[in-house]
């Protein structure tokens, strides 16, 4: 295991950010800390860089217990959410810092920066200021400075939280092909569900400062240990009292007959275009509302209307027992 | 066109405000001072007791200046980054000296530091004068310039934050290497503010170095008390070119300051060529 936190307690005050949480990151892996804002998944970050101190708990880097160690001293690097640049420093001196402070010689650090510089794609740009920059620039100069001092471990604060949609889109794809090439262990902290799922090889899903659950994105998609996994992790509605994927939904006229013995009857309320998706919402009959997501051809075979009259039912292949687990058909 | 119709008399009324108030009298002490030639104003520069006044002033300056840099960085950081009960308390009484009048000061000094003041018998048990001597005159002077290195350092420290001071502990940096490399750099233009507001201010004090350094001249006279006394004593000669010394002084400090700060500049731009 490179990281290793064991029953991490933090209260700021009175408010409790993290509750006996314990969390094993496995060497080389690309872990997501997911949560909503305010969950504790930046604190439990910050403990593990030493920036913060857990009030019990034990902190393990490499199988070495680090809790009482200062940061300078844990050989992690860490990037923050608005990237921290040295204002006063040029990009170079930046990345340099780390090795700068540790009197390498010069000409090491010239071509360890130039090696970096190349890696994040600033190697043109290596004079200007950080105010110089644009946001997803100071993010990958954010990067290179902290991993100049070969880091243990990469800690990522909501790298691309700060960022427009598209230039996050095209940073993800980047980090996850930086990963690949440069195998550190990388712990990033994210609120967005789908940028973890993209990312990371493994999530940790953190709430109300309680670990949720911890797996590889898929396996969790599939088979969320409880009802926050389950919502928080894609979207999720109600049939029949049981909770069920939209996109696991089918809808029948109510004209061909009940499809099969869990189907329930209602009636169109709205249908929203959303490009190749289409969202049926559906009033049922006896209990609340769900909603059903279509593709747009098999949207527009059905000729679904506001109004209309259908059957609500699971698609063969998630009403087939392997695809049944205790959470999606509790 | 209305802005146009009140230009005109709103830069008048500004020039003639500050013509009356400083350009007319400073300009006017200048030309007094050379009124009789620069052979005169040299002269009158020249005589024992002025130079011991420039002197003295330099001296309080360098030893008063430093301190307060010193203590008012310490103070902007315990301020900017430490939570702790009381420390209300210490931001208020860093203005203490702004907001009461410097003769309170050096009235209060002598109170303590005097032959009947509280450390009085002790100090002098020790062989120590304060008051009526050069310490008591730089106490007074560093008291009184106290609050300017606070007030100019402490909001750009809360601007900038901690996480570039955080970023460079996780990049391995010790608390000195940190403040040197990572803090100093971001506040120095805040703090060479300050460091002028704290020379000028020194160089400039009068009532409390009046009170607590009892003005003998050749002794215990800065550049104030000496033009003061030149002044009343009927020889302003003295007391004129003492002020466009005073002035030079303060004319030097500032650009000193500036031709640092641009160096520093210059010196950034350079390091990564």
């Amino acid at each position: 295991m490179s990281i290793e936190v064991e029953s991490i307690t933090k209260r700021f005050g009175d408010a409790v950010a993290l509750d006996d949480v314990s969390l094993e990151v496995p060497t080389g892996s690309l872990t997501a800390l997911l949560g909503p804002s305010g969950g504790g998944k930046s604190t439990l970050l910050r403990i593990i860089a030493g920036l913060d101190t857990p009030d019990s708990g034990i902190v393990l880097i490499e199988g070495e217990d680090l809790t009482h160690t200062p940061a300078r001293s844990r050989g992690v690097g860490f990037c923050f959410q608005h990237y921290a640049p040295f204002r006063h420093l040029t990009v170079r001196r930046n990345v340099a810092f780390g090795l700068e402070i540790r009197h390498r010689p010069k000409a090491e650090i010239k071509a360890r920066v130039d090696e970096l510089l190349e890696l994040v794609g600033l190697a043109h740009l290596g004079e200007r200021y950080p105010s110089q920059l644009s946001g997803g620039q100071r993010q990958r100069m954010a990067l290179a400075r902290a991993l100049a001092i070969e880091p243990k471990v990469l800690l990522l604060d909501e790298p691309f939280g700060a960022l427009d949609a598209q230039v996050r889109t095209q940073l993800r794809l980047w980090l996850r092909d930086l990963h690949a090439t440069l195998p550190v262990t990388t712990v990033l902290v994210t609120h967005d569900q789908e940028e973890a799922m993209e990312v990371a090889d493994r999530l940790a899903i953190i709430n109300h400062g309680h670990l949720e659950q911890v797996g590889a994105p898929a396996d969790m998609y599939d088979h969320p240990a409880n009802e926050f996994v389950l919502t928080f992790l894609g979207s999720a509605t109600r049939l029949g009292g049981e909770w069920v994927r939209p996109h696991d939904l089918v809808v029948h006229p109510v004209s061909e007959g009940k499809p099969s013995a869990t189907a329930v009857e209602g009636t169109v309320a709205r249908v929203t275009h959303l490009g190749f998706e289409v969202k049926v919402e559906v009033d049922l009959v006896g209990e609340e509302s769900c909603w059903v997501q279509l593709s747009r051809g098999s949207a527009a075979e059905l000729g679904l209307q506001a109004g209309q009259r259908v059957w609500v039912a699971r698609s063969d292949a998630s009403d087939a027992p392997n695809h049944r687990h205790p959470i999606l058909s509790a | 066109m209305r802005s146009s119709r009140w230009r005109l008399p709103l830069r008048s009324a500004v020039l003639v405000y500050l013509g009356l108030l400083v350009i007319l009298p400073v300009g006017t002490v200048f030309y007094r001072a050379f009124q009789h030639g620069l052979g005169a104003a040299w002269d009158a520069l020249t005589t024992p007791d002025a130079l011991h006044a420039i002197w003295l002033t330099f001296i309080v300056a360098i030893i008063a200046v430093p301190l307060n840099t010193i203590f008012g960085v310490g103070v902007s950081l315990i301020l900017a980054r430490h939570r702790f009960p009381g420390a209300w308390l210490l931001d208020a009484l860093v203005d203490v000296p702004l907001a009461i009048s410097p003769v309170i000061i050096g009235l209060g000094l002598i109170l303590v530091y005097g032959h009947t003041g509280w450390f009085g018998n002790w100090l002098a048990a020790h062989g120590i004068t304060v008051i009526f001597s050069v310490p008591g005159i730089v106490m007074a002077s560093a008291a009184v310039s106290l609050p300017y290195v606070v007030r100019s350092v402490l909001p750009v420290l809360l601007e900038i934050g901690t996480e570039q001071e955080q970023a460079a502990r996780t990049l391995g940096a010790r608390p000195f290497t940190v403040f040197r490399r990572i803090t100093l750099p971001s506040i120095r233009r805040g703090l060479a503010y300050g460091v002028t507001l704290t020379t000028a201010r020194v160089l400039g004090e009068f009532g409390a170095v009046a009170i607590v350094s009892g003005a003998v001249a050749g002794r215990t006279e800065t550049l104030t008390l000496f033009i003061s006394d030149s002044f009343n004593s009927l020889q302003p000669e003295s007391g004129y070119v003492g002020a466009v010394a005073l002035c030079l002084a303060a004319l030097i400090v500032l650009t000193l300051l500036t031709v640092t700060d641009r160096n520093r500049d210059a010196w950034h731009g350079k390091a990564v060529a």
